[in-house]
């Protein structure tokens, strides 16, 4: 589904990622994880098109399909979404809004009808139940004095709605009380399926508690240095990061 | 020969049958603005706006209010209302429907008015506004012809808007108009008045308007002036408020259109209980250029007033916005609150803006601010990686600034008309609309 070769990027003009390999298949959950500055963040924005990232060589597949040359809302109605660590404040567009239009959008690079308003709000309703959160969430402002929690329960929510193929995570259990982190964790699990994927970066093994990956690679300097399944976090929360890096130096 | 003076050779012979009162009121607008001159970037109050387009146009006085139903069905707005027409500016009957007035209310032409009501209107017309506001009510003085007159009685409630449309059309030579609009709310009376500017593609008219509103004790009136002349068209408009005690009135002033648009706003709060309110917002592209100077004074004490002006500038447009409130000597628990924020869609779009509060007295609540920037590119990312097109977030985000004056605006017909031009291409209003309605009915079951 989503491969990344070889992929060297730099952010005003200091190298952040040097040769990333990531091959994600459909039905698989990855955990990235690595220290602080090691570029975990760095790939997710690059695949979801954000500025200020300069791709200097490799590539970037999704479905085949050369994703580095795409507009960022392609790479959604491709199927890609990116979950942010720290969801923008939209002052003045209702969340209601956001979901309508986003879905919408979806349905009409489809070739489909634009969904029926008595469809839409059960759809979105079950989903904001899911995700315990009140009716009211859709009146308010994307984001716009909503807690912490309330903000990452907001981005789980819109992947409900909108269901992608790759759900991508980044830093999804910041700031997130351990109750909170239960329902964004339901609600990640609930979208595992045969034919989509979740590719999750995480600073602590904390979350993968809760979403169990099947592959855990460890990122440091731009690369992935040492890769496994779920044992390999389990590790890395008793022993910390040094001994990989010491490994990956040997 | 000054351009004043060429200007008011235009009015030729129209006139001389008028009575003497009327011929004098003329006469002395005409000596007043020859005297006064067209304004330069040397009066203050026209800094940013050059008006030299207009001195130097050469524009007639139309004399038909020609344009069929077809043409006009594209200008006007789908209002349930008393509605008043006026083609560049004359009257036109076949266009306009007075049929079903309530008791209590009376809509006509000025020149009706004039004919039939003149002691009620003869000496209220021009009270306000006089010759020596500024050389534009000077020259629509002189030169003033038609408009609309409003007189609502006593505990009146309005059952519909009052609708007064000037169309422009696109002429073969411009044109120019000198409309009134003269609005005399009784005590207690309700009402909800709309002055529609439309202009045809490639209309490049003059209009000068000048409008007085009146509200008696404790009256209400909403009043809306949306300007959505053609691209081309030069627009001018002064409205004087004047409010008795307990009365409110809120006004929005809609900018879409124009090349050139100059609007002043003027309100006295002559007693205690009056409340001002102010929404404004502009919408300009390309070369356009609107201006809106606003004035509240604060003449009594316990004397309230809100601003909130939002203005949205693409391509080279240019905005001025200049709010004065004066609070006089000994006014006190007076409320006066002020706001304006613009968003630049354009690296090249200008705008100016200047508050000024000048208080008088010690026991008052004042606030004021202006703020300008662009979109939030944060945001623009954020909604296109939920696959929302470039366009569309735009939109959103525009109309989303735009939104804290249109959630005011009362008339939805009205609203959706403003949030399509700034907008552009966005789901449909009413969908939304559907949505709350789905939306609350499910929160019941």
């Amino acid at each position: 589904m989503l491969e990344v070769k070889d992929l060297h990027v730099t952010v005003e003009g200091s190298e952040i990622l040097k040769g990333l390999n990531l091959t994600v298949n459909p039905g698989e959950v990855h955990a990235l994880m690595g220290p602080n500055g090691a570029g975990k963040s760095t790939l997710s924005a690059v695949v979801a098109g954000k500025d200020g990232y300069e791709v200097t060589s490799g590539e970037v597949l999704f479905e085949g399909k050369n994703l580095l040359e795409m507009e960022i809302e392609e790479r959604a109605l491709a199927g890609i979404l990116l979950g942010f660590q720290y969801p923008v404040e939209i002052p003045g567009v209702k969340n209601i809004y956001l979901l309508k239009a986003a879905l919408n959008a979806q349905r009409v690079a489809r070739g489909e009808e634009e969904i029926p308003a008595p469809e839409f709000m059960k759809l979105v309703r079950e989903q904001l139940s899911f995700m315990k959160m009140d009716g009211s969430f859709l009146q308010r402002a994307v984001n716009e004095g909503f807690s912490g929690g309330e903000k990452k329960r907001n981005e789980i929510l819109q992947m409900l709605v909108l269901q992608p193929k790759l759900a991508m995570l980044d830093e999804i259990d910041s700031g997130l009380d351990i109750d909170a982190m239960k329902v964004v964790a339901e609600g990640v699990n609930s979208l595992r399926s045969a034919d989509r994927a979740i590719l999750m970066v995480t600073h602590y093994q904390r979350l993968l508690e809760h979403i169990v990956p099947d592959h855990v690679h460890v990122l440091v300097d731009g690369r992935i240095v040492k890769s496994g399944d779920k044992d390999l976090a389990n590790e890395l929360e008793a022993r910390g990061y040094e001994w990989v890096l010491e490994e990956s130096a040997a | 020969m000054s351009a004043a003076h060429a200007f008011l050779q235009r009015l030729g012979e129209r006139v001389d049958d008028e009575p003497t009162w009327v011929a004098a009121r003329r006469q002395a607008g005409a000596e007043r603005f020859e005297a006064l001159g067209f304004p330069t970037k040397r009066d203050e109050a026209w800094k940013y706006t050059d008006v030299r387009r207009i001195a130097e146009g050469e524009f007639t006085l139309a004399d038909d209010a020609e344009l069929d139903e077809a043409r006009f069905a594209a200008l006007d707005m789908p209002l349930d209302a008393h509605r008043l027409v006026f083609v560049d500016g004359v009257f036109s009957a076949a266009l306009s429907d007075l049929t079903e007035l309530p008791e209590g209310v009376s809509i006509e032409p000025l020149t009706t008015a004039m004919r039939t009501n003149h002691e009620a209107i003869g000496g209220a017309i021009g009270r306000l506004a006089g010759v020596d506001f500024s050389p534009f009510t000077a020259l629509n003085v002189a030169l003033s012809e038609e408009g609309a007159v409003v007189r609502i009685g006593q505990g009146v409630v309005v059952d519909k808007p009052i609708y007064v449309v000037f169309a422009s059309r696109a002429n073969e030579s411009a044109r120019m108009s000198h409309p009134r609009v003269l609005v005399m709310a009784g005590a207690r009376s309700q009402s909800t008045v709309v002055e529609h500017y439309a202009g045809e593609a490639g209309a490049a008219n003059f209009t000068n308007v000048v409008s007085e509103v009146m509200l008696e004790r404790g009256a209400i009136v909403d009043h809306y002036k949306l300007q959505e002349a053609s691209t081309e068209d030069l627009h001018v408009a002064s409205i004087h408020v004047e409010q008795s005690r307990d009365s409110r009135f809120t006004s929005f002033n809609l900018n879409l259109g124009g090349a050139l648009v100059r609007t002043d706003l003027v309100t006295d709060l002559n007693a205690q209980g009056a409340e001002t309110n102010y929404n404004g917002l502009f919408f300009v592209q390309g070369r356009q250029h609107v201006d809106n100077h606003t004035l509240v004074r604060h003449n009594a004490p316990n004397t309230f007033s809100d601003e909130n002006y939002k203005g949205i500038l693409n391509d080279r447009a240019r905005g001025v916005f200049n709010g004065k409130v004066v609070v006089k000597r000994d006014s006190q628990q007076i409320e006066a609150n002020q706001n304006n924020a613009n968003l630049l869609l354009s690296d090249r779009a200008e705008i100016d803006t200047k508050p000024e509060l000048e208080i008088y007295a010690d026991d008052v609540k004042c606030s004021h601010g202006a703020t300008t920037g662009q979109l939030d590119e944060e945001a623009v990312f954020a909604l296109r990686t939920r696959g929302i097109d470039e366009q569309m977030a735009r939109g959103l985000l525009t109309l989303a600034f735009a939104g804290e004056v249109m959630d005011r605006v009362r008339l939805p017909v009205i609203a959706e008309r403003v949030e399509r031009a700034v907008a552009g291409k966005l789901p449909e209003r009413f969908n939304l609309a559907d949505l709350v309605e789905v939306s609350d009915a499910l929160e019941e079951a």
